[in-house]
């Protein structure tokens, strides 16, 4: 039988095309990467003079001195503890939140809806301002300290990934047939049992997608963390700050206090891209 | 449903509804509030015991005669162009690439890998990078422009001046297109492959495909994909703050470092929230505008 034709048989122009834009996309892309593989490699000296493609003198100084420059352990950690706690906590909810919302109508349901897509939209600008006040009137006037502590900021969190999760679950579960659920309950099955035993697992592209969202963007955050963070609950993103001294930036430490930062979550991304894929696809653009 | 779950959907929104009147309902109603106060320094403690000041930070925000609402109005101005050119060009790159990549080719697997890099790479040190790159003397692009291809005579500024406003797009973009990459990657899994097939089969370039099939397929997805840039490129507070620090050159102004710099700089919290509240107002006006429009659309098409 014949090779049937390729829907998009491509033309010699249109390969073309998409080989020097693809090219050029490839670098455009790779470029930031490239200047930090290359100068967290470089002494001091030669960061701090002319850029060069290729360094004069290989070194793996900055790797050792970035976790004595600045306390970067530390920051790592709280980083790690503030971006899980916020994933967890948001993922939870999101799950329980998007189940009433896909599986029932009630009374209030498309208000809530509507709320919490519209909350999606606005600036965190707009949430910084009371957030930061309401923290310190009640650190001052309960004695729980939410302004400079870690507490505070993973409610904050919540704000960007909160009702993205809700939303992009909603659409997730609304795609798994609901015969499902109708086999689960004439096995006697409960709603929570139904929840936890068919929906849940049915849905996992769609609750990793969620996860790695909300994780990424707590990790990367700055606004917040920039106001509401002391010393002791600084995150990376504003510990990296740290290598710029008054006198001088130590551009190689940066590049490669930012690579270490990146590993983990590019890795954890790369290798969890096509559960986002997924995710999209079905929850997002229905 | 069952009588006796009727309580049920309330009992499982009720964690979400809690987190969301604490993290979005009260404070917004806490800075709608703040906005009519004369909030300073001094009330920092007790933010309650500022005394009213009516619509005078709404009335000082929009003098466009005296220095405060001249620059809120030029850093409205640079938003709205920044978000323009900004979207425009991540929406195209993230929608070429993504066509480009449909059909199957030797490394596309890994190309898609690398392209999905700037989304996974965490936003402060991709930006403190290309601060590093744009740097005068030791960055990479003037070492291009200047030593490499000697395209200018003298090495420009990119952090302050005019250029600034380059760079914060070359940035944006760069952090931006491959979302609309990834979503439109998503959309075009629904276009089903037979109508590529019919129109090949009528003898249809790929150019025609793309134009007729392509495109019209994907215009749902690319409605709310526009809308969702709109609203991250024009609420980018990262970006700037990293590239430029607490206060960004005139020509780079956004206004969410705008906010930030009268609140937090110059520690003046009730003008800081009045024009949050404007900035708020905006939004839902260019959104509410922008939904009614693409439903017109729908209704149009169906």
């Amino acid at each position: 039988m014949p090779k049937p034709a390729s829907p998009m048989a491509p033309s010699a122009t249109f390969v073309w095309v998409r080989r020097i834009f693809l090219v050029a996309l490839t670098l455009f892309t790779l470029a930031p990467v490239l200047v930090m593989a290359s100068s967290s490699l470089k002494p001091l000296q030669d960061v701090q003079g002319p850029f060069r493609w290729i360094p004069s003198s290989l070194t793996v100084r900055p790797y050792i001195d970035i976790w004595s420059t600045v306390p970067l352990w530390d920051y790592f950690v709280n980083s790690l503890i503030v971006s899980l706690s916020a994933t967890i906590l948001s993922v939870v909810i999101a799950i329980f939140a998007a189940y009433g919302v896909s599986r029932y109508r009630f009374r209030g349901r498309k208000i809530f809806t509507v709320t919490v897509l519209s909350t999606q939209m606005l600036p965190g600008i707009l949430f910084l301002l009371p957030l930061f006040l309401l923290f310190v009137s009640i650190g001052n006037s309960t004695g729980v300290a939410l302004h400079g502590s870690r507490l505070g900021l993973i409610l904050t969190y919540l704000t960007f990934s909160l009702p993205f999760s809700i939303w992009m679950l909603v659409g997730y579960f609304e795609s798994i047939p609901r015969e499902l659920d109708e086999a689960a309950a004439v096995d006697g099955c409960g709603p929570l049992r139904t929840l936890l035993q068919i929906v849940v697992p049915a849905a996992v592209p769609g609750i990793i997608a969620v996860g790695v969202y909300a994780f990424m963007t707590a990790w990367g955050e700055v606004l917040f963390a920039s106001v509401i963070t002391n010393d002791r609950s600084r995150t990376l993103a504003i510990g990296l700050q740290g290598y710029a001294t008054q006198y001088d930036v130590y551009w190689n430490q940066v590049m490669a206090a930012s690579l270490v930062v990146s590993v983990p979550v590019v890795a954890g991304f790369l290798l969890l891209q096509r559960y986002l894929v997924a995710g999209l696809t079905a929850g997002a653009i229905k | 449903m069952k009588p006796r779950y009727r309580l049920l959907p309330y009992l499982l929104l009720l964690p979400a509804l809690v987190m969301e009147l604490l993290i979005h309902i009260v404070p917004m109603a806490v800075g709608i509030i703040m906005s009519f106060k004369q909030l300073t320094q001094f009330f920092i403690r007790d933010w309650t015991a500022a005394p009213w000041t009516a619509l005078n930070n709404y009335r000082i925000a929009v003098d466009f005669s005296a220095p405060i609402g001249q620059s809120l109005l030029n850093s409205f101005w640079v938003t709205c162009s920044f978000t323009l050119f900004a979207v425009a060009f991540s929406w195209l790159l993230g929608v070429a690439a993504a066509i480009f990549m449909q059909e199957p080719f030797w490394g596309r697997g890994v190309l898609r890998a690398v392209f999905l890099v700037p989304y996974a790479l965490p936003v402060y040190a991709a930006v403190i990078t290309w601060s590093f790159m744009f740097q005068r003397d030791t960055g990479l692009l003037n070492h291009v422009l200047h030593d490499q291809l000697h395209l200018v005579a003298e090495k420009p500024f990119w952090l302050i001046g005019d250029n600034s406003f380059i760079a914060l797009v070359v940035v944006s973009v760069w952090k931006t297109w491959p979302f609309a990459f990834l979503t439109v990657m998503a959309g075009l899994q629904n276009v089903p492959r037979e109508l590529y097939e019919a129109a090949a089969m009528d003898g249809a370039t790929v150019w025609q495909q793309i134009r007729e099939i392509t495109m019209p397929a994907l215009r749902p997805v690319n409605q709310v994909l526009v809308l969702v840039l709109f609203l991250w490129t024009f609420n980018d507070f990262n970006t700037p703050y990293i590239l430029f620090g607490k206060s960004a050159p005139e020509a780079a102004d956004l206004i969410s470092i705008h906010i930030y710099q009268s609140s937090f700089v110059t520690w003046n919290f009730g003008s800081g929230s009045a024009m949050s509240v404007l900035l708020l107002l905006f939004l839902l006006v260019v959104t509410g505008i922008y939904l009614v429009v693409t439903a017109r659309w729908r209704d149009a098409d169906a």
